[in-house]
């Protein structure tokens, strides 16, 4: 009797990588829901935006490039993408920066790096950085937390760019309490002082620290389905929490403390959605703490005496730039060899 | 590297404290399915095909003709160098052709094989030499008599267990390390050997302990046999063996691997391109302990092993004594048949087994395991999809490579830096493919990586060769040359001489000549004269004339 032949092993594989990246969007509703719920429907308006435009760009790249198109976008890499980036877009922001942050995201940063698997940097961020850079005031578009407009005047404001009768974009848009609070260190205002402006909530920025609660809750998820692992979540929460209780321990009127930039900005999203994108990541084990670490450093770095108010964007890139010489320097001793290649 | 302690004897005191080695994986061991039946006798088939090579190391030489009989347990082929070892044939019969055959090896390729029509007599070549008490024969003698058994390891690739005990009974043993984790799943027949030859292996335990002399045994189990740990203890307490361990090691994929089982029991690592003796161990199977007692003991050759026959492709899975060169397609008869949806068949487990393309194929020595499986229980891999580098490999690699390093470089045809990153330190088991997302059969690239270089090794090796001929005869010829040069030289001058020294000698004999003539001449002063026979009148008569000439 004749047979099929398969190469070893032939127990069926365990992995998956389109059931990885559902399971990561799927990660990603707590945190969304709760963004929706502070900031309103331009977050939802973000995401779609970015997410079509990706899918969509991603297609036309795949088939420019004479590459399978159906298979690779059955992966939802280009979804997560477009999403990661839209969650670090202000809700009120004009229809054209997600679109914009998106393309350069997918087309630039990904496809012509090679595609899936090939980009040393991580393209959201990639994407968020060129906005950021290129277009500062439409990232400033903000409302304050829990104070949105409806969804008409919402809907209005982002395609047609006209503002709704009788509203004036200062009194639409707020400063994010990290923005404020640095402005007002910046001030040589005291920490006690800032605080009793309400910038400050429970743990983190005021409304923020729901929203980093929620990607927390989506992390540990991904932790649990071992879609992600421990190391560069815990090195670089790790690594943030201690720089930051150092300064705040040295001089708690003059820095931030280590609870509070846990819990502001987009550190959680940036921890376990954002830093774990295993593709421009470290890949060696000890690598991974380094790479982690080194993130949460310059989050902290960059916050404090950087131009921006949070540096999660800036941050990842550089580790990203790291990579590959982390990588060469950690490699781990071989079994049976007595030293480290 | 946490280690755990592990009472192992109960009613011993004696505690062994387990290693861990990085990585690998809690299988589903499916092993339940070929255990519900005894070990069974699978039988003699109408043809048995016995590959001249049946692990690595050198093919053996045939030692009889098409036509010619043979006896069970008689040597049909020789080992040829050092890492062989011999063929016999399996049962008696007639020799009927010695020709390239089905063999198990992925590549689906044939092999030359010596094939005999058994006559169903069974009949047994007569002892000739018999160890009446092992303990009383030196170690020599029985790995000698180990090496012509035929015996090879059962458990993994076969390496000729003469040679391994042969490089070890020359160092200071300290652990002898008798091997029952089997830890691919399915796979039963060493789990059912110790349920049910425990004695036999213990028995073959202490041959190897005389031969190696170690300071320690263990024989090593999995967690999950308990009814075999049962069964080996009971043997050693009949046997009030006081000093064989019987240890339990966690169910980890591939903690059966001998390195990685040396490492769970002592902590060491084999150095890499090393052996266990470097480190003072050595680990015998416990199917390659149990034939060795048959060799030593009963003077039977290796022809025969258990095979465990499973897998939801076949009927009636269970465990089957078996002849070397039985088809495959005889034991999955034997054992019901195949089911209708049966769909790849694998010797070896699901893990490093190979898939054949015909059930032509025999079992050869290190056959453990046919796996006969349908479409549901293992499915076609998906396609695969690119590398996303989650490192999910690296987690889970035994060797602590970086498989997807290892992948990118094999991939991109970069093989020195694959050989930078350890290729050869991969021991193909497989846990990387099986957690890769992206289904990339990693293990293959791995193969095909190591193939090329040996190739290119092979070739450059071949090269070497070629260009020290080539210069080898250049010199030869150029030494030819001069040397025929120098012997023209010297002939010329030796002519040339012998011309001088014929002149001369003719010369010397004028000059000889010569001077006796002068010498003679000075001796009497006068030319001599012809006159001495005359009479007195006639000398006057000459002298007269004389007188007058000289006036």
């Amino acid at each position: 009797m004749e047979f099929r032949t398969f190469t070893s092993p032939h127990l069926p594989v365990s992995g998956n990588v389109p059931v990885m990246m559902q399971r990561v969007l799927l990660a990603l509703l707590p945190g969304i829901a709760s963004a929706t719920w502070l900031f309103g429907w331009g977050i939802l308006i973000n995401i779609l935006l970015a997410a079509i435009t990706a899918v969509v760009a991603e297609a036309a790249m795949l088939a420019l490039r004479h590459k399978p198109v159906a298979v690779p976008l059955q992966d939802y890499s280009a979804v997560i993408t477009g999403m990661l980036l839209a969650l670090a877009l202000p809700p009120l922001t004009p229809w054209w920066i997600p679109v914009i942050g998106s393309l350069f995201a997918i087309v630039v940063a990904k496809q012509l790096y090679g595609g899936l698997g090939y980009n040393p940097f991580n393209p959201a961020m990639a994407g968020y950085v060129v906005l950021l850079i290129s277009f500062p005031l439409e990232l400033t578009l903000w409302p304050a937390a829990g104070d949105y407009p409806p969804l008409s005047d919402t809907l209005v404001l982002v395609f047609t760019n006209s503002l709704p009768a009788g509203a004036t974009l200062d009194a639409l848009t707020m400063a994010t309490p990290m923005d404020s609070i640095k402005t007002q260190l910046g001030l040589n205002e005291t920490i006690s002082e800032i605080r009793t402006s309400g910038l400050f909530g429970f743990a983190g920025g005021h409304g923020w620290e729901w929203i980093n609660f929620a990607y927390l809750l989506g992390g540990l998820a991904l932790l649990k389905l071992r879609v992600i692992q421990w190391q560069i979540p815990v090195s670089l929460l790790g690594s943030l929490f201690l720089v930051a209780l150092l300064f705040y321990l040295l001089n708690p009127d003059g820095y931030t403390s280590p609870l509070f930039h846990l819990f502001s900005g987009a550190t959680m999203l940036a921890a376990f959605f954002i830093a774990t994108d295993p593709v421009s990541a470290s890949t060696t084990l000890r690598g991974r703490l380094l790479f982690g670490a080194g993130i949460g450093l310059l989050i902290f770095v960059i916050r404090t005496w950087g131009g921006y108010p949070d540096g999660v964007a800036f941050a990842v890139l550089l580790m990203n730039m790291a990579a590959p010489t982390i990588d060469h320097y950690t490699r781990p001793r071989v079994f049976g060899q007595s030293r480290t290649p | 590297m946490t280690a755990m302690h592990y009472t192992t004897n109960p009613g011993r005191t004696r505690d062994i404290r387990l290693h861990r080695f990085h990585g690998g994986l809690k299988l589903p061991s499916h092993s339940a399915i070929s255990m519900s039946l005894p070990v069974a006798n699978a039988g003699i088939p109408a043809e048995l095909v016995i590959p001249l090579q049946q692990h690595i190391g050198e093919t053996a030489i045939p030692l009889v003709r098409p036509g010619e009989r043979v006896l069970k347990g008689q040597m049909i082929a020789a080992p040829r160098g050092t890492v062989s070892a011999p063929v016999h044939a399996s049962s008696s019969g007639t020799v009927t052709a010695i020709e390239a055959r089905a063999f198990p090896h992925p590549s689906g390729m044939t092999a030359s094989s010596i094939v005999i029509a058994t006559d169903g007599k069974d009949e047994w070549q007569t002892a000739d030499s018999h160890f009446t008490d092992y303990r009383q024969t030196t170690p020599a003698e029985l790995l000698e008599h180990i090496r012509n058994a035929g015996i090879v390891g059962l458990g993994g690739a076969g390496f000729p267990t003469g040679v391994k005990l042969g490089t070890a009974a020359n160092r200071a043993i300290d652990l002898l390390l008798i091997n029952g984790v089997e830890c691919e799943p399915y796979i039963t027949c060493d789990n059912m050997l110790m349920q049910e030859r425990a004695r036999e292996i213990l028995a073959g335990t202490h041959i190897l302990q005389h031969i190696l002399n170690p300071q320690h045994c263990i024989i090593a189990i999995e967690d999950g046999m308990p009814a075999a740990g049962a069964a080996l203890r009971t043997a050693l307490n009949e046997a009030g063996e006081e000093n064989i361990e019987v240890v339990s090691v966690p169910e980890i994929y591939p903690s059966g691997g001998e390195r990685q089982l040396i490492k769970v029991l002592t902590g060491h690592e084999v150095p890499g391109q090393g052996f266990p003796s470097d480190i003072g161990i050595v680990c015998q199977n416990v199917g390659t302990a149990a034939a060795v007692y048959q060799a030593v003991v009963h003077n039977h050759p290796l022809v025969s092993r258990l095979v465990t026959v499973t897998g939801e492709g076949v009927r009636q899975p269970r465990n089957l004594d078996t002849l070397i060169g039985t088809p495959f397609s005889y034991l999955v008869a034997a054992c019901g048949g195949y089911t209708a949806d049966v769909d790849r068949l694998l010797m070896g487990g699901p893990m490093m087994g190979f898939a054949v393309h015909t059930d032509d194929t025999p079992v050869i020595k290190t056959t453990n395991c046919i796996l006969a499986v349908t479409r549901e229980e293992m499915p076609a891999p998906p396609p695969a999809l690119p590398c996303i580098r989650c490192s999910k490999c690296t987690e889970v690699c035994p060797a602590d490579l970086l498989p997807q390093q290892l992948y990118l470089h094999a991939h991109s045809g970069n093989l020195d830096a694959a050989q930078d990153y350890n290729l050869f330190d991969c021991i193909e088991c497989g846990c990387c493919a099986h957690v890769c997302p992206s289904h990339i059969p990693l293990v293959q690239y791995y193969r095909h990586a190591k193939t090329e270089i040996w190739s290119q090794e092979k070739q450059k090796k071949a090269a070497d060769i070629a260009r020290r001929r080539h210069e080898a005869r250049l010199a030869r010829l150029e030494r030819i040359k001069r040397e025929r040069a120098e012997r023209m030289a010297r002939k010329k001058q030796a002519v040339a001489g012998k011309d001088e020294k014929r002149k001369d000698a003719k010369q010397a004999a004028i000059q000889a000549a010569l001077e006796r003539v002068r010498q003679k001449k000075t001796q009497t002063g006068v030319t001599p004269k012809n006159t001495d026979n005359l009479t007195p009148e006639q000398q006057e008569e000459i002298r007269e004339v004389d007188r007058r000439r000289q006036h």
